[in-house]
């Protein structure tokens, strides 16, 4: 079907229609911290930042130890871990502020802030999030 | 058409004779041969005999994967043993009712309050006729099945941005699309400036098909004209005796059609997955789970939260703690284990299987999605705008509004499927509270059927990110990850196999779950039995 010129005007719409394993240019509209973490991270981490149990868990951010290093919450952001989607869809500046939020609220207090520069560099590590569509 | 009626009944006897004097499977593959099924590869129902006497199989999770492995393979002759999570079978195959109560992880609750008879599918809802596997366990299971209308050309395309935010009927919308595209094409082809040499001849068949396919006029033209609204829709339709005179609809202009972008709503329905006919049980999704828990009876162990999974030499145990009357953990055991529990959740769970399983189980996200139900008191969209099941899409976070393709006619309530999201939209869904999600759906649906605000009465609605034994909609592979981890997550490590979903090519639908689970537990019957 690629190959008909015929086609070409259609084609469009077939890639749309894919189901499962469509690629969606998605991302988020929102630009501070504290509206990134309460429309997106939260429906894992919750609102309290205190992750939820249920046959598995998601660990909470409120008192992770991990979050000490800046660097630790743009590389799973960027890449992922294990069942969580990557998030690299969002922007340099959008890891900027949503990593200075759930270091410096939620009840943390962690020295230091990561620059737009240093997700930059980081970038190159970025996991494509495949935005599945279920049937 | 006349002339393909003899020679598709002889094949058809041949294929007959095949089947009769060769068996099914030499016929299946004639007929796969000649382009004629090779729509599925559930082939058929599994058939497996001589379990080693006393063998046993412990099976992890009570969803469609799980049980159909302990159906197989307690048919087998092996002893069987499920443990589940919740406190009811059919994992993900699931249907919220009236009564019910559905707590998500953070503790949000609901109480759902649809009338008698009314559900929400917060997961699977479709079967497509090619899911051959499945619609085998409906029909062994006595399940019935009805038809799920996926496309109606009634109901709407809707974009905030195009036509002042007012819904375009489907037809409309679709209409439109083929006739300019086919308009233009026809151009080209009468211009002879295709890309590659068409024959005189070839050329004239092109641009008859291009004037059916498109409603055009005798000068390939995609103008107002009575075949054109034959496809999108009449102001006044035909009618009898003295209001017999239809009058013909105004296409919309050519830039309209395309800046308005409704057009990439209209191949949804095209995909295979997605193609009619499809099918829904009667009375929810979830009659298959409850129905094979029902056949399984005591084999299932509910309220097992699994902590560990070990094995050595001798078997597999699986350490699980009790979720309702807690105490000290319990183990089972057995020779053998499938494992269906979601790589979301095992790889959180202390399993000793070999390095390339468990990179695979530790390499796979899963999705993000949200449903919201929402009960009406009227069925308006039939009583007010004739659309009778099927889907309306919708640019806004809510993505679409799908009608429910039973009691038709019937006055009284329904239940619309009022936001089905996937990607960031169900991220955004998936953070508000329940109560937030619900208003939001109808918010979103008023501006669709503004009858919304005189008839919505109560909602529920399931974010699978927040959903306690799944953590997500389902494995979200990419090819990437496919190519570094998939035959490792399907290879039989020890005496443990996976199945589910996520161990298929056709994820997040359950013809995927039950296809992994037979083709585990087929190769996994053939390790044991030949040792």
């Amino acid at each position: 079907m690629r190959g008909l010129g015929l086609a070409a005007a259609i084609a469009p719409i077939a890639i749309l229609a894919t189901s499962a394993g469509a690629q969606f240019a998605g991302g988020y509209r929102y630009q501070t911290g504290q509206d990134l973490y309460t429309h997106i991270c939260q429906g894992c981490h919750m609102p309290d930042g205190k992750g939820a149990t249920g046959a598995g868990a998601y660990p909470a951010l409120a008192g992770n130890p991990k979050l000490q290093s800046p660097l630790y919450p743009v590389l799973v952001m960027l890449k992922g871990q294990k069942a969580m989607p990557s998030f690299s869809e969002l922007s340099d500046a959008q890891i900027v502020e949503v990593t200075g939020y759930i270091r410096t609220k939620l009840g943390n207090n962690f020295p230091g802030a990561v620059t737009a520069e240093q997700v930059k560099a980081l970038r190159a590590q970025a996991v494509r999030q495949n935005a599945l569509r279920p049937g | 058409m006349r002339d393909e009626l003899p020679a598709l009944m002889s094949r058809r006897s041949l294929f007959s004779m095949i089947g009769k004097t060769a068996g099914i499977a030499v016929m299946y593959e004639a007929m796969a041969t000649m382009a004629y099924a090779a729509d599925s590869t559930f082939r058929q129902p599994i058939a497996l005999t001589g379990a080693p006497k006393g063998s046993s199989v412990l099976i992890l999770g009570a969803g469609l994967a799980g049980m159909v492995a302990a159906y197989e393979l307690g048919k087998a002759g092996y002893k069987v043993q499920i443990l589940e999570y919740q406190g009811r079978p059919g994992g993900r195959n699931w249907s919220l009712y009236g009564g019910d109560t559905y707590t998500e992880l953070g503790g949000f609750k609901q109480n759902i309050e649809f009338d008698k008879g009314l559900y929400l599918n917060p997961g699977p809802w479709r079967i497509p006729h090619h899911h051959k596997a499945i619609l085998h366990y409906c029909q062994l299971l006595g399940v019935q099945l009805e038809p799920f209308i996926q496309i109606n050309y009634a109901a709407y395309v809707h974009s905030t941005k195009a036509f002042g935010g007012k819904p375009q009927r489907y037809r409309s919308v679709e209409a439109d699309f083929d006739g300019y595209v086919a308009e233009l094409l026809a151009k080209t082809v009468q211009q002879d400036k295709l890309d590659r040499p068409v024959t005189k001849e070839d050329r004239e068949i092109l641009l008859q098909a291009l004037r059916g396919w498109g409603a055009l006029d005798k000068n390939y033209a995609y103008v107002k004209s009575e075949d054109a609204s034959n496809r999108r829709g009449f102001d006044h339709p035909p009618g009898g005796g003295l209001d017999a005179m239809p009058t013909p609809t105004d296409p919309v202009s050519l830039e309209d059609m395309i800046r308005g972008r409704l057009w990439r709503s209209i191949g949804s329905s095209k995909a295979y997955d997605v193609q009619q006919t499809m099918f829904q049980p009667v009375g929810g999704m979830g009659m298959i789970g409850k129905a094979f828990g029902k056949e399984l009876g005591e084999i299932i162990r509910y309220n097992a939260k699994v902590t560990e999974i070990r094995q050595d030499k001798r078997g597999v145990t699986a350490t699980f703690v009790d979720t309702l009357k807690g105490g000290a953990p319990q183990t089972a055991h057995a020779d053998w284990c499938v494992c269906t529990i979601p790589a979301s959740v095992l790889s959180q769970i202390p399993i000793n299987v070999g390095a390339p399983m468990k990179a695979a189980i530790d390499a796979l996200p899963y999705a993000a999605s949200a449903k919201v139900g929402l009960q009406m008191k009227r069925r308006f969209w039939e009583e007010d705008e004739g659309i009778y099941g099927g889907i309306t899409y919708t640019d806004q976070p809510n993505s679409m509004i799908s009608y429910p393709s039973t009691d038709f006619f019937k006055r009284g309530k329904g239940v619309l499927l009022g936001a089905y999201t996937f990607g960031p939209n169900a991220v955004e869904f998936t953070a508000m509270p329940p109560e937030e999600r619900i208003a939001k759906a109808v918010e979103y649906g008023a501006n669709i059927h503004p009858q919304y605000r005189e008839e919505f009465e109560t909602g529920a609605t399931v974010a699978w990110h927040r959903v306690p034994w799944t953590l997500g909609c389902a494995g979200s592979w990419t090819e990437e990850t496919r190519a570094a981890h998939y035959n490792d997550i399907c290879a039989i490590d020890g005496r443990i196999v996976m199945a589910g979903e996520h161990v298929s090519m056709i994820p997040a639908w359950q013809e995927g779950a039950v296809l992994s689970s037979l083709d585990a537990i087929g190769r996994l019957h053939k390790r044991i039995v030949q040792g």
